[in-house]
């Protein structure tokens, strides 16, 4: 039996539920009347003691998203979606908690079984947490530590109340109202997310995290995360994500925007474990994402590390617009599909200013029936003089019932720019399978191994805490879909 | 009439056929053959202004008569051509005869000019067809050329298409090509305001090969787009795809290449490689290749890129005395060199550097 066979042969055998993340937790929610108009929107607004104008740039966003059309250009397929079947707030019922110790239990046991220090044994871990169960952020962790820098790190929603001139200032000048149709949805009902303000000249002193968990059934989650980094200043931000399982889809449309001004930095890692679906692809999360940072100030850097294993369907372009001389945008990005997932995933540079640079890493891997898609945009505007964009993507295919596509474009229009793109698409090597073999390990490990190493590149770009996560879970999914 | 594509669908995204649309063109007159129109020694077909002129053509005993055409593609330009074709080539290779190689020349100078070719190689036979195409004034050349190789068949296809710099030249290719057969095509686009090649090859047998090369020499405001699908659809085939561009004054190039591999392609070896020279602070270039992979056990990859000529090797060739003009044209030479290796024929080859010659002493 040839390797790949065998493989094959053991993806299937595996492929019943090896999602651990798949319990829901019972404990009383609050949700609004289904369906979605101006009363939901205005609904969510009140609930949250919204200002007037966030209201009125909400239902700005509301008017824009009804005349826009569903983008069908991404290599997925899916059952029209219905907007008006779905939930659009959902949270824990009962007034906010003001401390941890007023976190329902239920949910504190829920965030442990998901290994996220939430606690003060954080710690240990040093990683302060924000996080969104559903719609509401829970709590958030450190927030005297970080204050102490002068870092600001809490809900969005409080971030309204209590930062107001920075979230008018920059919320909706990365990713406008009517960027496009999730981007319009998000924003008419966005509920909680992330904020994160670093001063002038800040380092933040410790990695920022965001654990994001889809509870209830049949709703919709619309997190907002806004981050500044003021000049100079630096910081490191880590998101993750579960859902439970259920036969339905649900949907996930968040907007995530940085903000980098003169010598900033933002590091926005990502390892995205929503529920992919059963291994006839039904249910699993739909992941429409819009998240784009801006190099506004000179010599600023923003980089995106992605690594997706989970959901339905991924639809998602982290980009940067490198608007300051000399800044410099990253992205690593490893994506893995199995069974029937669809990934149509990668990410836009837009070169302005001078001497600008990016790096684009993708590694797609795709086994069982599910399609992988890379979609990527370079593009290089008339006054970005000496610009430099390198883009490697790889494609790895596991089985033959799969897909791997490349879809990159390139618009150069600046002579003194360069542009460099190469990809390429093969199997595992029967060499590299067989020397590992050879050596004594099983089918399994050599092919967990290869692919792996497939990913380094990616996979060292994430701070350490996440590393370890995402080699784990590169693992788990291998296991119960790879061999 | 079927309306001219638009930028809203996605393989036209680059190309803009406003300017196109908003003129009228009546079928082109019938006009005379002009002189200086190249001779390689070799059997000629002419056509002017998209009318068959036997006079000036020599007799080939596998030419046929012009037939009907029936088009089912859904693709918007072969559709328009097939609603006014009323001319073309028609060549027809029995099995196993090697019909050595013919010369293609069309002329025109006004009107519109939908000609449809056909070439059909039989089991075995080996063909090299060079066209070049030329013209005077404003007029929109809008040929469709299909090609069927049998099982083992080859055909060398070359194109030089030196349009009048007022023109718009719309042309699409279709070759299927059957087990063990090859279809090995060079382009040349230099001439034409507005033009676009678009290629569709299917590679329908076991050990099918295509190689696809282009080279895009353009300045002033020219607009060349080159466009190819290459479609795997049996194991063990191969494709080859080199495409070069260079870019002067305001001209903007255009490259999309596809490769497809269908689930049973196993084995598939595909490789595409494109790369631009931007000669002018305003030239553009803009790329898309792709691939759709279905097939696990292949080995396909692509390559882009785009930058200016590399100054340091202008100074290398400068410092060992060669005057800077001709130093830039020996390095665009040599960039060029890759894309023109599928053209083995020496008479074709020599009519391929004379034209890039020309080129560079008049950008």
């Amino acid at each position: 039996m040839s390797a790949s066979i065998e493989t094959r042969d053991t993806v299937e055998a595996l492929a019943a539920d090896k999602y651990k993340y798949g319990f829901t937790t019972d404990i009383a929610m609050e949700e609004f009347p289904k369906g979605l108009n101006e009363d939901i929107v205005r609904l969510i607004s009140a609930k949250k003691n919204e200002p007037e104008w966030l209201l009125a740039w909400r239902l700005k966003a509301f008017t824009l998203w009804q005349k826009l059309e569903e983008p069908v250009w991404a290599h997925i397929k899916h059952p029209p979606i219905v907007y008006n079947e779905l939930y659009y707030y959902a949270a824990p019922s009962g007034p906010a908690p003001k401390s941890l110790d007023e976190v329902d239990p239920e949910l504190l046991n829920m965030y442990e079984k998901l290994g996220i220090p939430l606690s003060e044994r954080a710690a240990l871990a040093g990683v302060a947490v924000d996080a969104v169960f559903d719609s509401v952020s829970v709590a958030t962790t450190f927030r005297e530590t970080l204050a102490k820098s002068g870092v600001i790190f809490c809900p969005i929603s409080e971030a309204v109340r209590e930062h107001p001139e920075l979230v008018r200032k920059y919320l909706g000048s990365v990713v406008p109202i009517g960027d496009n149709f999730f981007a319009a949805l998000n924003s008419a009902v966005f509920s909680d997310g992330s904020f994160v303000y670093i001063p002038k000249g800040v380092r933040c002193p410790m990695e920022l995290s965001t654990y994001f968990r889809i509870n209830a059934r049949n709703t919709g989650q619309f997190e907002r995360t806004l981050i500044i980094a003021e000049e100079g200043a630096s910081v490191s931000y880590l998101e993750g994500c579960t859902a439970p399982q259920r036969d339905e889809n649900q949907l996930h449309a968040a907007v995530v925007e940085l903000v980098a001004l003169d010598d900033a930095k933002i590091k926005y890692s990502t390892v995205q474990n929503w529920y992919p679906g059963d291994a006839d692809g039904k249910g699993g999360i739909y992941n429409f994402v819009t998240k784009r940072g801006a190099c506004r100030g000179r010599n600023s850097k923003i980089s995106w590390t992605q690594v997706e294993t989970g959901s339905a369907i991924t639809w998602k372009y982290p980009s940067c617009v490198l608007q300051g001389d000399g800044s410099v945008g990253e992205f690593y990005s490893v994506a893995l599909t199995h069974n029937h997932q669809q990934a149509d995933t990668g990410t836009k540079m837009i070169h302005i200013g001078k001497n600008t640079t990016s790096t684009i890493i993708s590694k797609g891997i795709s086994a069982g029936h599910s399609n992988n898609t890379y979609r990527g945009l370079v593009k290089i505007l008339p006054q970005a003089s000496g610009a430099r964009n390198y883009t490697q993507c790889d494609s790895l295919l596991i089985g033959d019932q799969c897909g791997a596509h490349t879809v990159p474009y390139i618009e150069s229009r600046n002579a003194s720019a360069k542009v460099e793109h190469e990809a390429t698409t093969s199997k595992i090597a029967e060499d590299q399978l067989f020397y590992c073999r050879s050596r004594g390990l099983s089918e399994e490990d050599a092919v967990g191994l290869i692919v792996n190493g497939f990913c380094k590149d990616v996979l060292k770009e994430l701070p350490m805490e996440f590393a370890v996560e995402a080699q784990k879970l590169l693992a788990v999914s291998l296991e119960g879909s790879v061999g | 009439m079927t309306a001219l594509p638009t930028q809203r669908l996605e393989s036209w995204r680059y190309t803009d056929l406003r300017a196109l649309n908003a003129m009228s063109f009546a079928e082109a007159p019938a006009a005379s053959l002009p002189d200086g129109l190249p001779d390689i020694g070799v059997p000629r077909l002419v056509f002017v202004n998209g009318r068959f002129d036997e006079a000036a053509s020599s007799a080939l005993p596998f030419a046929r008569n012009f037939a009907a055409v029936d088009e089912v593609s859904d693709l918007p330009l072969a559709r328009i051509n097939a609603e006014h074709a009323h001319d073309g080539v028609t060549l027809e290779i029995p099995d196993g005869v090697d019909a050595g190689v013919v010369l293609l020349v069309s002329y025109a100078n006004g009107g519109a000019l939908h000609p449809r070719h056909r070439v059909s190689l039989g089991a075995g036979a080996a063909l090299t067809l060079l066209e070049v195409v030329k013209g005077d004034g404003v007029y929109w050349h809008n040929p469709v050329t299909d090609i069927v190789l049998a099982q083992g068949a080859s055909l060398a296809h070359y194109r030089l298409q030196d349009e009048s710099q007022e023109a718009f030249h719309l042309a699409t290719i279709r070759a299927t090509v059957a087990a063990d057969a090859a279809y090995e095509s060079f382009t040349a686009v230099m001439g034409a305001k507005l033009s676009r090649a678009e290629f569709h090859v299917e590679l329908t047998g076991a050990k099918a090969h295509t190689h696809l090369n282009a080279a895009q020499l353009l300045g002033g405001s020219q607009h060349g787009d080159f466009t190819s699908v290459v479609r795997h659809k049996a194991p063990d085939c191969s494709s080859r795809q080199t495409v070069k561009s260079v870019l002067c004054d305001s001209a903007r190039g255009v490259f999309q290449g596809r490769i497809e591999v269908e689930r049973v392609a196993q084995k598939t070896d595909g490789y595409q490689m494109s790369q631009a020279l931007l000669l002018s602070p305003t030239a553009e270039m803009d790329i898309k290749p792709e691939l759709q992979i279905y097939a696990d056990d292949v080995k396909c990859s692509h390559g882009a890129t785009i930058g200016a000529l590399d100054e340091e090797q202008v100074f290398y060739l400068r410092s060992r005395g060669i005057p800077e003009d001709t130093a830039r044209s020996m390095l665009i030479r040599a960039f060029l060199t890759e894309a023109l290796e599928p053209v083995t024929h020496e008479g074709a080859h020599a009519l391929f550097e004379a034209a890039i010659e020309t080129w560079w002493a008049r950008k």
